[in-house]
């Protein structure tokens, strides 16, 4: 008998520091108070008093070593946990990439066997890995972080639980070397943990754990039960996300332009969508926008989505559902021919497929003085 | 019996016409269009850009039935990828371009703007000129040469460019700028 996937619980922070490790232990010692079986399959105190000390009293699982290039490593022991098969897991950061050789390239992915197996598992990670904000905490931070999660990862958890300290609180606590050693202090202080840093990742974090909130309340209103929640592939946390309807000209740079202002106001994600009729071929003309809206769709972190088909409204329609889209952004049309004149408008054709997103046209404004008498 | 049918054969003849004509003309390739037209390239990299130097380059636009390519650089750091999207660069050029692109439009100068990444402002220039061809390019001098272009990217660009480049110097007097501000409604 297949055992019941066990229950998922992620504590999510803006930065190392600011206590994930600390509270999966204490959540560990409430579930042992309880009279559950908690063992930790992995921690990392990184040298912090606190947090080993907080781990006393916790069956900790011993890590095996793995052989890799003439040396031996340490990683968590898989098999181990699952041969020793307690109720719940501790298992502090998923977003760690394992040494070759081991069940899974990524500790996610272990996490995962864990849970199949009907072990409960409460773990840990920092936003700056989530793979969608990758990029995004790159620029605000200027450091690139190589280890990442995709973003659905957060989206097979039950529980997100996000620990959040004032970023003035978590460099007190830096300069008090409760968080690196003292030596690594002040490279800290001059590099990851600046206060503009730590501000925006607080943002990003605090947003993110509200898109998941947002994200899990609309599917459980519309789907109900708690497993067909987990199954069904949630759309991507949203308050709002915005969908821009494009075609390769050079004005349609203007309507991704405003649609990327948009999405920035609303703190919200875009994407760009052109419908290219099958086997159309391009002109010189239109590969040259083609390429000029992606270069822009690049630059400004926009999703660039190019679909196929002769169903416009019906695709749209399909894309917008997919991805969580709340809103939609298009120029102004063509004059029909022929028997498209007998057709209900675009924006019209969506209202009706797309109930509850809103749709807005967007004006060319600077022919507004024109059309003035 | 004979003229209903006839107006019937009628009536799918103009039918299958007005269904089929509208599709082929759809299909035409505007490549010879395309390829006719002169492009003229306006890059810049900050807030502002010199109102003569848009106005300069706006009027050759006219005066050639050139397409203006205004053209926002950004800067990506080392560490970086070269593919990063640069949100906070864009906060600042965006804005820039909308004006740049609402006073060309309205002067019914055609417009296809460019934006592109480089390590520097001339790694991201020449990175343009690669893409692509321009008959002329204009560029603003900067009044402060710790922005934007240096003395040495304009040297750069007049031996480097496959164009004709025309710098425009900063004149004392040339006080008139236009920036975000310039944008009709709400952007």
């Amino acid at each position: 008998m297949v055992p019941e996937r066990g229950h998922y619980k992620i504590f999510l922070g803006m930065a190392a520091g600011v206590g994930k490790t600390f509270r999966m232990l204490q959540e560990g010692h409430a579930e042992l108070e309880n009279g559950r079986d908690v063992v930790v399959g992995l921690l990392e105190t990184h040298g912090r008093a606190d947090t080993a000390a907080l781990a006393d009293g916790l069956e900790l699982l011993p890590r095996r070593r793995v052989a890799y290039r003439e040396q031996r490593l340490e990683e968590m022991d898989l098999p181990g946990i699952l041969r020793r098969a307690p109720e719940v897991c501790l298992v502090d950061e998923l977003a760690h990439t394992n040494v070759p050789g081991v069940e899974h390239e990524k500790r996610y992915e272990d996490i995962e066997d864990v849970l199949a197996a009907g072990i409960h598992v409460i773990s840990t990670v920092n936003v700056q890995h989530l793979e969608s904000l990758n990029d995004r905490v790159a620029e605000l931070t200027g450091v690139t972080v190589r280890e990442t999660v995709p973003d659905q990862m957060l989206g097979r958890a039950d529980e997100i639980v996000m620990v959040d300290v004032s970023p003035e609180a978590l460099l007190d606590r830096l300069r008090a070397g409760k968080v690196y050693p003292a030596a690594r202090v002040d490279a800290a202080l001059n590099n990851f943990f600046r206060i503009e840093n730590l501000a925006a990742l607080r943002e990003v974090a605090l947003r993110q754990v509200a898109e998941e909130v947002e994200a899990r309340r609309i599917v459980t209103d519309v789907v109900g039960t708690r497993n067909e929640l987990l199954t069904g592939a949630a759309p991507q946390a949203v308050g709002e996300r915005l969908l821009a309807l494009v075609e390769p000209y050079p004005g349609a740079q203007r309507l991704v332009r405003r649609a990327w202002r948009s999405a920035q106001r609303l703190g919200s994600q875009l994407d760009v969508l052109w419908i290219q009729k099958p086997g159309q071929r391009l002109s010189a003309e239109q590969e040259s926008a083609l390429v000029a809206l992606r270069t822009l769709c690049s630059v400004l972190g926009a999703n660039l989505l190019v679909e196929e088909s002769d169903l416009l409204a019906d695709t749209v329609a399909r894309v917008a559902a997919e991805r969580g889209t709340t809103y939609i952004l298009l120029g102004r049309s063509r004059e029909p021919r022929g028997l498209a004149r007998l057709r209900a408008p675009l924006p019209q054709q969506l209202m009706r497929r797309l109930p509850g997103v809103d749709v807005r046209i967007v004006a060319d404004r600077a022919l507004r003085h024109e059309s003035i008498p | 019996m004979i003229p209903v049918l006839l107006l019937i054969a009628g009536l799918l003849i103009g039918l299958a016409c007005g269904l089929v004509i509208p599709r082929l003309r759809a299909r035409e390739p505007r490549d010879a269009r395309a390829s006719a037209t002169r492009q003229i390239l306006l890059p810049f990299t900050g807030t502002t850009l010199s109102r003569r130097a848009l106005e300069a380059a706006m009027r050759l636009a006219r005066v050639e039935h050139a397409t203006l390519m205004p053209a926002f650089l950004a800067t990506v750091p080392l560490h970086q990828s070269l593919e990063t999207p640069v949100v906070r660069q864009c906060e600042i050029g965006m804005p820039l371009l909308e004006a740049i692109e609402q006073r060309a439009v309205a002067e019914h100068i055609p417009v296809d703007a460019r934006v592109q990444r480089g390590r520097s402002y001339r790694h991201a220039l020449c990175r343009l000129l690669d893409a692509e061809h321009f008959d002329r390019v204009i560029i603003s001098a900067a009044d402060d040469p710790r922005t934007g272009l240096s003395g040495d990217d304009l040297l750069w660009a007049i031996d480097h460019a496959n164009a004709e480049v025309m710098i425009l110097r900063p004149a004392p007097e040339d006080t008139r700028i236009i920036s975000a501000s310039g944008v009709e409604g709400h952007f």
